[in-house]
């Protein structure tokens, strides 16, 4: 076993439980993980090579060969076409001198695609060895190689322009725009570090009265399910368990969503302090944020902040003089994986297994993190949480609509003029959406309401509002111009994402979304049929049989938009009235037999 | 031991224990509900979602879905059927089931519930995805055109020490099996015929062996999957 396996299996004490950290600090190191890396890990944990390979080939950041110096990996989410990402991949391929999926034969550069990176405001983006490069430009991209044949540092490559509020501190020198385009009351406001928990501790506020403070407000998760937050919190605080766990959730993969991203360096400690006050209210002692792997470049500084809060005595024994309250925060990075993001896949994550969702019930708040009761949180929720301890419960109910309390942030972007973050009140529309963005209603050809799993939205429902009550939504708004293939340049995009993105453990989506893609594509080529439209719509309940949101909504971008663009599947239908099937393509079938004889295909 | 609760399966009143899975609590009322991927004595996955039913309206998986009181399960509506046989023909359409030629032919789950389906022709298109065929373990062949990913041979055969034989590797359409190297000498002859048996299909097979029960004399040539419960009554 190589000392650097040894070492770092010694820190997290041979705990299988931690193999994601194990992992990740292995490959930090190395640089990538090795066979023999992955026999050491084995025999450390007593598993077999194989269990750890399970773990190891589901996340995409993990690397099982030697890498590149620098590693590109540019994303390719429909955001990002686009914005231009065909281009800046052209232009890596020919600076580079390698293509995607390869390593440059001087081994300095490697590129590979990936999937949406949290960037879509500052898009075509790329990660270089776990640093954002966002705004790629032709140009950028000839100056970063040159430089990387200089073998200039990674860190030295970002100094084209730090980027605005904490992205500009020492912890965090990081590349990336806020883009924070209105500030709302509830995240963006003012907030003094602490205060929330002041209040818990001047008002002697129970746990109990927490809840039901919670309750008052109406708060709902922030996520896009829309769970009511304190009854999550009292199912936790009644369940069994000799310890209990408080999760929040900042794996946002949704393509599209960046909001967690601006809230994470911008207002850490109101994140945090809402975990703190979610440990307070169900009688939990630990607290674990999850970060998507995307997100790397925030670890050093979202480490300064916790360390900061143990100086103060906000964190560990006595949470600001709380008696009997301690509670410790602690990061858990991903490897790269979206389904993460649904809650009992990330914490099949955080145990160091494959992201797979389980079953439920039982329900994490029974049987969650390492079988002990378990709340998981948005990042928005727990922010909201901290934010309406400390103003109130008027106050937060005063916002919004009445079954949509608070605020909500909304990452726009695409085709409008000023993409970023929105704090608004829920109750606006798309129309008012668009025209606080700087879209123009006139060439917007359709808006993604939710990311891909939610539905894509034609201007005839424009006047549909953001809330729990009509368009619920944990904040992705892509608007795409008319300029654009909608069906190729996004629908398509989308439901390869969900392709790749499938944990593949149900049937029902592993294997339904290949069937989706098949069809459209065999509808864009033009061999498609109309009874091909409809038998992609009718195929829609049985992925409604998987077991979580991602298969019971990977078919979404295709049925969203037969529903509302009907026209445009029709348009590639040649032959209305013809039932023969048109898929085959005979030319293509014998193509190999005709190179064998020599001949060609004469039809 | 847990109280009996009555539930309804399609409209008839049953009786069952509390928190003991639906899948159990149907056959102990002599009810079938189809399953590929469960395997008795383990723990339940809900990989292949053929026992989907409706629960009290909600689409659920009757494997993990404990029992409850005064539960209503739809078992075998035109909705949930249709979903069941349109898993059935996409896990037949997502591989190469090439029945004929099979080893488990006979004694294969899934061709045993396409049979039960009636299917026909699958409403998906063909993959036909190329997939290699491994045989470089001393005692078994692993076929990935037939593997339908139920995690059976993953959740069932681990070592003495609990570590696992058999693992997943990947993800989504390139998820498959891989079969731990360093303990091939561990797979003994039982072991391997033990892994062949657990696997519904005939993606697992022991080396050296086949055959040995004709065609048409195997487990489901003599009575179809399911009767066992349907012709009890």
């Amino acid at each position: 076993m190589s000392s650097v396996v040894s070492g770092v299996l010694q820190e997290y004490g041979n705990d299988a439980g931690r193999l994601m950290d194990i992992l990740l600090d292995i490959q930090a190191e190395n640089g990538y993980i090795s066979d023999e890396d992955i026999t050491g890990i084995a025999t450390g944990l007593d598993m077999s090579t194989a269990d750890v390979e399970q773990t190891v080939s589901f996340y995409h950041f993990f690397a099982r060969k030697p890498m590149a110096k620098y590693n590109v990996y540019l994303n390719n989410s429909a955001i990002a076409v686009l914005m231009g990402r065909e281009k800046i991949a052209e232009a890596f391929e020919r600076e580079s001198g390698c293509k995607f999926g390869e390593v440059s034969e001087d081994g300095l550069i490697s590129l590979e695609d990936c999937a949406d990176i949290g960037m879509a405001d500052q898009e075509p983006a790329a990660l270089i060895n776990g640093l954002v490069f966002p705004n790629l430009t032709g140009f950028l991209v000839k100056e970063l190689v040159r430089d990387m044949r200089k073998g200039v540092s990674v860190d030295e490559l970002r100094a084209h322009g730090l980027g605005d509020g904490m992205n500009n501190s020492q912890h965090l020198k990081a590349t990336v725009n806020n883009n924070i385009r209105k500030k709302g009351a509830v995240i963006f406001s003012e907030y003094q570090a602490g205060s929330a928990l002041d209040k818990v501790k001047s008002d002697r506020m129970s746990p109990e009265q927490l809840i039901e403070l919670v309750k008052q407000s109406g708060l709902r998760g922030r996520g896009g399910a829309g769970f009511p937050t304190a009854m999550k919190w009292d199912f936790c605080r009644k369940a069994q368990g000799e310890k209990k766990y408080i999760f929040c959730n900042a794996d946002e993969g949704e393509p599209g969503t960046f909001k967690d991203r601006v809230i994470l360096t911008e207002r850490p400690r109101l994140i945090f302090d809402g975990m703190a006050l979610a440990g307070y209210a169900v009688g939990a002692h630990k607290g674990i944020l999850y970060v998507r792997y995307e997100y790397m470049y925030m670890k050093h500084y979202l480490e300064s902040v916790l360390t900061e809060m143990r100086n103060e005595g906000a964190l560990g024994k006595k949470v600001n003089g709380i008696d009997g309250f301690d509670f410790e925060i602690r990061i858990q990075y991903g490897a790269g994986a979206y389904v993460c993001g649904e809650e009992s896949a990330l914490i099949e994550s955080a145990e160091g297994k494959r992201g797979e969702p389980r079953d439920r019930p039982p329900f994490p708040v029974e049987k969650g993190y390492r079988g002990m009761p378990t709340v998981i949180n948005n990042v928005e929720t727990l922010c909201s949480v901290a934010k309406l301890v400390t103003n109130g419960v008027e106050w937060f109910k005063s916002l919004g609509t009445g079954q949509s309390t608070g605020t909500k942030l909304l990452s726009i972007s695409g085709d409008v003029k000023y993409p970023g973050v929105y704090e608004v009140e829920w109750g606006f529309s798309i129309n008012d959406i668009l025209e606080m963005s700087g879209g123009d209603p006139a060439t917007v050809q359709a808006v993604q309401v939710g990311g891909p799993s939610g539905s894509c939205v034609g201007p005839n429902e424009f006047e549909r509002t953001i809330s729990y009550e009509d368009l619920s939504t944990g904040g992705s708004m892509m608007v795409i111009g008319e300029q654009h293939d909608l069906l190729q340049d996004v629908v398509l995009n989308f439901t390869e994402f969900f392709i790749d993105e499938s944990c593949g453990s149900c049937s029902t989506c592993r294997a339904l979304a290949v069937m989706y893609k098949k069809t459209l594509e065999k509808v864009l080529s033009g061999g498609g049929r109309r009874k091909d439209i409809d038998a992609m719509l009718s195929w829609s309940p049985i992925g409604k049989a998987s077991r979580c949101g991602l298969g019971q909504t990977a078919m979404n971008p295709i049925c969203t938009s037969i529903k509302n663009f009907r026209y445009l599947y029709e348009g590639h239908i040649k032959n209305a009235n013809e039932q023969y099937e048109g898929g085959f393509d005979i030319a293509k079938a014998v193509a190999d037999s005709c190179e064998v004889v020599g001949r060609r295909p004469n039809l | 031991m847990s109280e009996f609760v009555s539930f309804k399966i399609d409209g008839k009143q049953c009786m069952g224990r509390a928190g003991e899975y639906i899948t159990e609590a149907a056959e102990r009322n002599n009810i079938y509900i189809p399953t590929l991927c469960d395997y008795k004595g383990t723990a339940p996955k809900a990989s292949c979602r053929v026992c989907t039913v409706k629960v009290n309206g909600r689409v659920m998986t009757s494997c993990t879905t404990p029992l409850q009181e005064g539960m209503e399960i739809e078992n075998e509506t035109a909705e949930i059927q249709d979903i069941r046989s349109g898993i059935i023909e996409l896990l037949f359409a997502e591989g190469n089931h090439l029945c004929p030629s099979c080893e488990k032919s006979g004694s294969c789950e899934l061709q045993a519930l396409g049979y039960r389906f009636r299917m026909m022709v699958p409403r998906f298109p063909y993959l036909f995805p190329v997939r290699e065929i491994d045989a470089s373990h001393p005692k078994l062949i692993k076929d990935h055109n037939r593997c339908i990913l139920c995690k059976r041979c993953v959740r069932v055969m681990k070592d003495e020490k609990g570590r696992s034989f058999f693992a997943f590797y990947k993800r989504g359409a390139k998820l498959e099996i891989t079969i731990a190297p360093e303990l091939a000498d561990k797979i003994t002859d039982e072991v391997a015929q033990q892994a062949m048996d657990v696997c519904p299909t005939g993606a697992l097979l022991k080396k050296r062996k086949g055959w040995d029960v004709p065609v048409g004399k195997r487990l489901f040539d003599m009575k179809p999957i399911g009767s066992e419960f349907e012709q009890v009554k």
